[in-house]
């Protein structure tokens, strides 16, 4: 199975586990974060010159907050999941014997986190830009015309919806990632 | 790329892509045209119009109003606006801005030098220039007594420039040398905006293709039937045309040996969507040409705020303030006259 010294798939099992474990669960974060970010600066940016010319979209009232912030939420959203999909796969890391590192459970264990850990952020990047997105437009809209708003909200939070699958099927993976044991 | 502008166009063009939409959510309703038509006294019109946005403009102004006060304040509400968009735009919006004022300064420009030849004072000129066409030079446009001079003494130093160089002649102004050389200018100026919109691509390029090319065969239209029965020669007349839109090239060939305005009409309809536009006239009939087309031109400058992060709005929203600038003109005007019963003429409804 093993080809010669410098093949693919040699280098893919001489990799440790640890660092698939530690690039996967960086990846959760980090692009989650990155898909955050890209959907809030999207919103914001159109929710705030929107504003300008009508500023009931920011503010309902003094106390509670504008529904528009929902969008901003939602992106926000995709963020923690990254951030708590991080946390469940780092629990998942266990320190195992020197001997027993490049066992096949081993190896199994740092893929299913680093293929979770994919999972979760580019699902989280796809569905932060698809709210972001929504976002700037229900924003726009509900300068326009308020009572577009609710509709629109409807395909936001169908958009967000997106992100959970992926959460969900990244957690569904990393429940694999099981260490051999210590003898 | 096509289709993915969403993901990054909110880096420059998303904030001001807000409140040019802002902006035109302020612009005048069915509603307030049914008002304004009811008024008995320019007055009346201001009153009207202090609960739009015009109101801060208009509010310190002394009665007597005339006609002139009132559109002089909506075009500079219209000014402060593009003022206040060009100041916050990046490239490319910037000189996508700029580029729409190029055709009030042709405008300017062609203004300046027929009131010279008509020995009409600069100053009183100046005035009635339109202030988003401006430039520093424009008052030494009125030593130029020829092309080549207008050229060197002043437009080289202009945006307009690059413009010029189909229109050299050493041939002494007259009216119409002027017009063809308006005409020569616009042409220009509508391809070179053409092309620009053309290399941002995406949805911007979309739609302002449309748009322009909309623009360039309504001035097809306009140079054939204002060319009819005068000595411009067809070859100078196809000359005129801009080398882009619907009806470029086949449509082209047949407006130029038109020599009526029934046979104008003939070329035209053969393209569906200006067929549409010629139903509505009569045979024989040219006046009500120019409000047909600019009832389908805000018809399609409204289908651009449909689509978002694109630049055309920003076009759109400028040519549709323009449009209820000439509203609100034709209504004072026929309230100041006393001829209400036209008002309906040249009125057109923009939502």
């Amino acid at each position: 199975m093993v080809g010669d010294a410098s093949s693919w798939s040699r280098a893919l099992v001489k990799i440790s586990p640890y660092t698939f474990s530690a690039v996967g669960i960086a990846v959760a974060i980090g692009v989650s974060v990155l898909g955050a970010a890209w959907g809030i600066y999207i919103t914001g940016s159109s929710l705030i010159g929107a504003a300008i010319k009508a500023p009931r979209i920011t503010s309902k009232n003094l106390i509670s907050w504008s529904l528009n912030h929902l969008s901003v939420i939602f992106c926000e959203a995709v963020a923690i999941y990254g951030v708590i999909v991080a946390i469940i796969l780092q629990t998942k890391l266990e320190s195992v014997p020197s001997s027993s590192i490049y066992a096949p459970e081993s190896l199994r264990a740092g893929y299913a986190i680093f293929a979770s850990g994919i999972i979760v952020g580019f699902a989280n990047l796809v569905c932060g830009l698809c709210v972001g997105i929504i976002g700037s437009s229900c924003a726009l809209s509900d300068a326009q015309n308020s009572s577009l708003f609710v509709k629109i909200l409807v395909i936001e939070i169908f958009g967000s919806a997106l992100g959970l699958f992926g959460v969900i099927v990244g957690i569904i993976m990393s429940a694999q990632a099981t260490w051999p044991s210590k003898v | 790329m096509y289709g993915f502008e969403a993901l990054t166009f909110n880096i420059h063009g998303g904030y001001l892509e807000a409140i040019v939409r802002g902006h035109r959510a302020g612009l005048l309703t069915a509603a307030d045209y049914n008002n304004l038509c009811q008024c008995e006294t320019l007055d009346d019109i201001k009153m009207h119009l202090s609960a739009t946005e015009y109101g801060p403009y208009l509010q310190n102004e002394p009665s007597p109003l005339h006609t002139t006060t009132i559109v002089e304040k909506c075009t500079l509400k219209l000014v402060d606006d593009y003022k206040h968009m060009l100041c916050q735009a990046t490239e490319p919006l910037s000189t996508f801005l700029e580029y729409i004022t190029y055709g009030h300064m042709i405008d300017n420009v062609v203004l300046i030098v027929t009131g010279t030849l008509h020995e009409r004072d600069v100053q009183e000129l100046l005035e009635k220039c339109h202030p988003l066409g401006m430039f520093d030079s424009i008052a030494t446009l009125a030593v130029a007594q020829n092309m080549r001079e207008l050229y060197r003494l002043v437009l080289v130093d202009t945006p307009l420039a690059p413009y010029f160089s189909e229109c050299i002649t050493s041939e002494d102004l007259d009216d119409m040398n002027i017009e063809i050389m308006r005409n020569t200018l616009y042409k220009a100026y509508l391809e070179d905006f053409y092309k620009f919109c053309q290399k941002l691509g995406g949805a911007t390029a979309e739609i302002m293709s449309d748009l322009l090319a909309f623009e360039a065969d309504r001035r097809a239209v306009n140079i054939t039937i204002n060319s009819i029965g005068t000595e411009l020669t067809r070859d100078d007349r196809r000359k005129l045309y801009s080398n882009f839109g619907l009806l470029y090239p086949y449509g082209h060939e047949e407006l130029a040996i038109c020599e009526d305005i029934d046979q104008v009409r003939g070329a035209m309809e053969k393209y569906p969507p200006y067929q549409s536009i010629f139903a509505k006239l009569s045979y024989g009939e040219s006046q009500m040409l120019d409000k047909a087309f600019y009832e389908e031109e805000v018809k399609r400058l409204c289908l651009a705020f449909e689509q978002q992060f694109h630049y055309a709005v920003f076009f759109a929203y400028m040519r549709l303030r323009e449009q209820e600038i000439r509203n609100l003109m034709w209504i004072s005007e026929c309230v100041a006259q006393n001829q209400k019963s036209r008002v309906h003429d040249s009125v057109v409804f923009i939502f």
